[in-house]
This record gives C-alpha cells, sequence and structure tokens, in this order.
C-alpha cells in the first residue's frame, strides 16, 4: 500500500476546502487533471503569461470595471449607499469573459488545439466562443435544450463567433446535463482538448483556478471602496449558481471580518424540491454529496439521485455549488440567502427604472437581496452588490414574464 | 463466493439494476451466470451518469424513473447471492448514491448482501481512504479502474488498492459499444502486469464473440456492458433474460 499512500498523502491537501472539493472523476480523466493543475501552477506564476492577462482584460475586455454608486436607488430605499460593482459592462457582457480569457491563454500555452465548455445562460459560451475566436482555436458550446430555447439570442451569439453549439436533452436539459456531455465529450478527447469550465466548480483544480482569474473583481473593488468611501463595505452581495462571480467578488474581503459576504441563490418557484436552485436553504434539499467532480452541498433526494431544479435564470438553475462556498457556508463566513423568481423580475425593473441599469436576471438576485436589506441598514453602511451581467439576454423572458406591451 | 475466473477468458457482465424492472434484473443475472457469465456488475442507476455512452444513460434514467433506489439493489444483491452462491458479484456505482447512505453503511449493507466486490465510478485512488478502510472492515474487494491515460505511477497505485482483479477501461472515452477492440488495450495490460498479480478485466466497447476471443489473449476477462444493455432495451421483458443467456453462451463459443 505504500504507493499508493504517498500519493493519497500528497493529494489529501490538494484541491480542498475544508472538507469539500477534491476530485471524483473517471481515471481516464486524471491524467489530464494533472497536467491541468501543472501547467496552471506555472503560468499563475510566470509574469509573462500574467501580463499578457493582464493586458488583454484592460484592452479588449475594458477593465478595471467601475465601482458605481447607485445614487436614485439608494435615495428611493432611504438606507445604506448601494454601490454596483460593473461586471456587466465588461466585453461579452458578464464577468465570465475574465475566466475564459485566463483559461483560454492557458489552453494555447498547453498546446490545446480544440475547446470545449458548457454553458447555463449562455454568458460563459459567448466568453468562450469569443477567446476561441481571438486566438484561433476550434470551440464546441454544450448547452441544455431548455436553456438553447430560452437563452436563444445567446445561442445565435455563439454561431456567429464561429462556435458549433450542441444541444443536450438528457436530464431536465439545463446546466447540469449540459456538463455531463461536456466531461463525457472530455473523457473521448482528452488528448488534444481543454475543457474551460465556467464555473468554480468540478474537480481540483478548476475551483481554485477559476476563483483567481476572478479574484480581480474583489481586488478592483476594495481599492475603488475606499478610494471613495475611505472604509470597506458594511456587506457585499452577489448571486450564486456555481458561484464563480460570488468568489470573485468575495475572496479578497475574505480576511476582512467585518465586511459581510451574502450569496443569494435561486429560490425559484418555492421551496420544494425541484422548484429551486438553493443549495444552502434549511430543509430545502441540499446536503453535501458528489456531483460532476467535486464534493460539495447537491440537490438532492433521500436516495441520492440529484434533483431536478428551477429559476427563472438559467444561469443559476443548478443543483450543485462551488465548494469553496459549502466552505464558507459551514464556517460562516458567508451568509447563503434565496430569492424567488419573483422578486428577481422584480428587481430588474426596479434597477432599470432607476438607474437605467438592466442587469441579467442572475444579477438581479443579488439586486432584489440588496433592495431588501437596504432599508434595514444605517445610512452610513455601505452595501456593494457585484452586477455580474447584463441582461439584454433576457429580454425575450422578460418580455413574457413582464408583460411589457401594457407596462408604463 | 469469490471473484474467479475459471475458463478463460472470464466473462463479466454488467447490467443496470432496475431495467426493465428489478425482478427482470434477477432473471437476466440469474441467466448470465447459468451461461458462463463469471462475475454480475450490478448497476446502480443514477440521474447523472457522467461517464456512460447513450444506451447505459437511457437504462440509467428509466430504471431512475421506476424509483430504483440503491437499497433496492443491495435488496437484489441478496437475491442473486442466495439463488448462486457460488458467483461473483460486484456493485458498480457512482459515489453521490453510496455518500448519501454514508461509505460505511453502504459496505456493511453489501458485505451483508452477499457482494464480493465495488467499482465506485468517479472514485480515484487518491480520494479512497475512508473507502478503503470501510471496505476492508467489511472484507469487500474494491475494485478501481485503470486508464490508458494512466501513467505508471498511477496503475501501481491503482494495482496496489484493488483486490479481485483489476478494471482496465480499452479506450479513452465513455462506455458503448464499437467495432474493434481498442488498440489501446494491449499496451495498458502489459503496463498493469508489472503491478500486480491480479485478474486483469477489460472492458468498454467489448460487444462480441470476436472481441471477447481478441481479449482473451492478452487479459484474464472481458467486461460486457452496453451489449447487453442495448439487447435488455429492445428485447420484450419476458423475453430478455433467455436473450441475455443466448447471448452470454455466444460469447465464448
Amino acid at each position: 500500500m505504500s504507493a499508493s499512500m504517498a500519493v493519497s498523502s500528497q493529494a489529501a491537501m490538494a484541491g480542498r476546502f475544508g472538507a469539500y472539493g477534491g476530485r471524483y472523476v473517471p481515471e481516464t480523466l486524471m491524467a489530464a487533471l494533472e497536467e491541468l493543475e501543472h501547467a496552471y501552477g506555472q503560468a499563475k506564476v510566470d509574469p509573462d503569461f500574467q501580463a499578457e492577462l493582464g493586458g488583454l482584460l484592460r484592452d479588449y475586455c475594458g477593465r478595471p470595471t467601475p465601482l458605481y454608486f447607485a445614487k436614485r436607488l439608494t435615495e428611493s430605499l432611504g438606507g445604506a449607499k448601494i454601490y454596483l460593482k460593473r461586471e456587466d459592462l465588461l466585453h461579452t457582457g458578464a464577468h465570465k469573459i475574465n475566466n475564459a480569457l485566463g483559461q483560454g491563454l492557458l489552453a494555447r500555452r498547453m498546446g490545446k488545439q480544440r475547446i470545449i465548455a458548457e454553458t447555463g445562460a449562455g454568458q460563459h459560451g459567448v466568453a468562450t466562443a469569443t477567446v476561441c475566436a481571438l486566438f484561433g482555436l476550434e470551440c464546441v458550446i454544450y448547452m441544455g435544450e431548455e436553456d438553447m430555447r430560452r437563452q436563444e439570442l445567446n445561442v445565435y451569439r455563439m454561431r456567429l463567433l464561429g462556435a458549433e453549439v450542441r444541444g443536450v436533452g438528457s436530464g431536465s436539459a439545463t446546466l447540469k446535463d449540459a456538463i455531463n456531455e461536456a466531461m463525457r465529450d472530455w473523457v473521448t478527447n482528452v488528448r488534444t482538448t481543454y475543457y474551460i469550465l465556467g464555473s468554480a466548480l468540478g474537480a481540483h483544480p478548476y475551483p481554485t483556478m477559476v476563483r483567481d482569474f476572478h479574484r480581480v473583481i474583489s481586488r478592483e473593488a476594495r481599492v475603488q471602496i475606499l478610494e471613495k468611501e475611505g472604509k470597506l463595505p458594511t456587506a457585499i452581495v452577489a448571486c450564486v449558481g456555481g458561484g464563480s462571480n460570488a468568489i470573485g467578488a468575495f475572496y479578497e474581503f475574505i480576511a476582512d471580518k467585518d465586511v459581510q459576504l451574502i450569496g443569494v441563490e435561486a429560490g425559484g418557484r418555492g421551496p420544494g424540491l425541484g422548484e429551486h436552485a438553493a443549495r444552502f436553504q434549511k430543509d430545502g434539499g441540499g446536503v453535501p454529496g458528489v456531483l460532476q467532480g467535486t464534493y460539495s452541498y447537491v440537490l438532492q433526494d433521500e436516495n441520492g439521485q440529484v434533483s431536478a431544479t428551477h429559476s427563472v435564470s438559467a444561469g443559476l438553475d443548478y443543483a450543485s455549488v462551488g465548494p469553496e462556498h459549502a466552505m464558507l457556508h459551514d464556517s460562516g463566513r458567508a451568509t447563503y440567502v434565496s430569492c424567488e423568481d419573483g422578486a428577481a423580475l422584480k428587481a430588474t425593473v426596479t434597477l432599470s427604472r432607476t438607474e437605467g441599469i438592466l442587469p441579467a436576471l442572475e444579477s438581479a438576485h443579488a439586486v432584489a437581496e440588496a433592495i431588501r436589506l437596504a432599508p434595514t441598514m444605517a445610512k452610513t453602511d455601505v452595501l456593494m452588490v457585484n452586477l455580474s451581467g447584463r441582461g439584454d439576454k433576457d429580454m425575450g423572458i422578460l418580455a413574457r414574464e413582464l408583460d411589457l406591451k401594457g407596462a408604463q | 463466493m469469490a471473484i474467479e475466473f475459471k475458463k478463460k477468458p472470464g466473462i463479466v457482465a454488467y447490467l443496470t439494476a432496475g431495467d426493465p424492472s428489478l425482478s427482470i434484473t434477477r432473471d437476466i443475472a440469474l441467466a448470465a451466470i447459468d451461461n458462463g457469465a463469471d462475475v454480475i456488475e450490478l448497476g446502480v442507476p443514477f440521474s447523472d451518469p457522467l461517464a456512460d455512452g447513450p444506451v447505459i444513460q437511457r437504462a440509467s434514467q428509466r430504471a431512475v424513473l421506476h424509483g430504483t433506489r440503491l437499497v433496492d439493489v443491495l435488496g437484489l444483491a441478496q437475491q442473486i447471492r442466495v439463488a448462486r452462491p457460488s458467483a461473483g458479484l460486484v456493485l458498480f456505482s457512482y459515489l453521490n448514491p453510496v455518500v448519501r447512505m454514508g461509505m460505511k453503511t453502504f459496505c456493511e449493507r453489501a458485505a451483508d448482501a452477499g457482494a464480493d466486490g465495488v467499482l465506485l465510478t468517479d472514485m480515484i485512488v487518491e480520494e479512497a481512504g475512508e473507502y478503503l478502510e470501510a471496505m476492508g472492515a467489511s472484507g469487500l474487494a474494491p475494485v478501481f479502474l485503470a486508464a490508458p491515460t494512466s501513467p505508471d505511477v498511477r496503475l501501481k497505485a491503482i494495482a496496489e488498492a484493488s483486490r479481485g482483479f483489476v478494471y482496465a477501461i480499452s479506450r479513452v472515452g465513455i462506455t458503448g459499444t464499437q467495432q474493434q477492440v481498442a488498440s489501446d488495450a494491449p499496451e495498458l495490460v502489459a503496463r498493469l502486469r508489472k503491478f500486480t498479480e491480479l485478474p486483469i478485466a477489460v472492458g468498454f466497447g467489448i460487444s462480441n464473440a470476436e472481441h471477447v476471443k481478441a481479449v482473451g489473449e492478452f487479459a484474464d476477462a472481458a467486461v460486457i456492458g452496453s451489449a447487453l444493455v442495448a439487447l435488455i432495451e429492445k428485447s420484450a421483458p419476458t423475453d430478455a433474460a433467455e436473450a441475455v443467456g443466448k447471448f452470454i453462451a455466444g460469447l465464448r463459443a
């Protein structure tokens, strides 16, 4: 047993967030994950890699993104000052490009010519297709058929960018099923293909690597809020699907114990199993388990079958959550609340009409929580919302749900 | 009751439990054993079978829809054990249903049911500490997968952690039938052989007598999975056991 024990003790530390994370994958993928871990470890400390990434984030994507004081929204709520971290202004319209660009550069460095990715709302798919166009790489995007229907504009965008979009009809035909199919492709084409996973999920090193590529959000925001307010925010609010924008927005504040970190999950249509994607809500059906390579909270029945989920926002409609959030949840460092479809839709309208900013339905969950929270806080408090994406992609859903023909 | 391949090559038959029903899976397993299968791999259906191709995905989905639970599969294992005391019996599962039941509880119940071993698709050796401990305490054989992409250092760890047999994946990819036995397979088996005396079974894409014969030239046993599941899918439920029995009998003809 000595050799395997040696491997065990070495790997036991790798990719763990408390009890969560790890690597639970078919053996065929292990060599690729080890190669990726090694390549990323080198790139992370390579000044040339970081300089190229930083240059593209600035000149191609538009970083740093502004930290905007939402004055009218703040005044209308009469409580804490609300700031929006404007990831929605990034190229392609969401935070997702931070990670897609970083991993795209890594794939190129590793000599991989074929890229695959999964997408829920389509934002990660669009970001990946964009990066592949930029670097001249072959691109295949897996997307649940239900998500293709509700995020049709993003399907067109990906195809326009030269990507092949493959619909996935199995299971509930949403994000989880798209990840299953992307993993099947990766297992089959592992020798030539790089998998750009789009959230802080999956087997090690993905949760760490994806978080690292999004850390720039909180690194910038920390400097910006100190410049504007001379103090750290009272609380930071971000929506949590897989949790990549949230971990990016939280990370540089984790050591600042007085800053509250609040993740907002999709409450969907209500608390029944199958009606929501609120993994951390008490009695909601989320318990620790293994899905798609990592140990984290998973919505499931008592026999360990992964449950269906629902959210009006495709990007939050997922049965598990990044393992670092599971750790932050258990330790109490971050709090996770949920917001139902109706409140998110309402927040979309509110932000649009008070600030002229149309948030993505995903981000609208965070806005809704801020709207609920701000009036309960003092006027001297500062509430920062990570506005992870813009809502143009959701116009079809919004037109249906809000009956905009008759709206004033 | 032990994992033993008396004739060369041995036959491992994979069945998705509960497709089309638990009682028919039982009849199919018995027919497979009576017609020459040395080991039954009893698959626990799972909602997200990401290592499986379309055939086993569909079977898994049907079985989950019928409400087949891990406890039911353990009950089925016990029935098979009682009916065929000397056949090899391995439970095959994705990790999550096992984690939900509790690793220790699962191993105890699997041993009580009379299983010889367990194969967890998404359990790699590095993460297997608690699993191996519970398996050892229950006297069960952990079977690990070895892949063509696994470097020697991993094959060594896999061989050392495995009991009963080692499962060599014939090619990169998901489960499913193919025309020929992959050219990756003999090399992988030769590399594995350096690290173990255990029998080596080759699976993924093995679907007919010709394949089984080819595997017999370089390995100890062949695993037949998707071909059986596809046969069950297209057979009328009442004919499935007989069809599988005939098919297995023909594999070593």
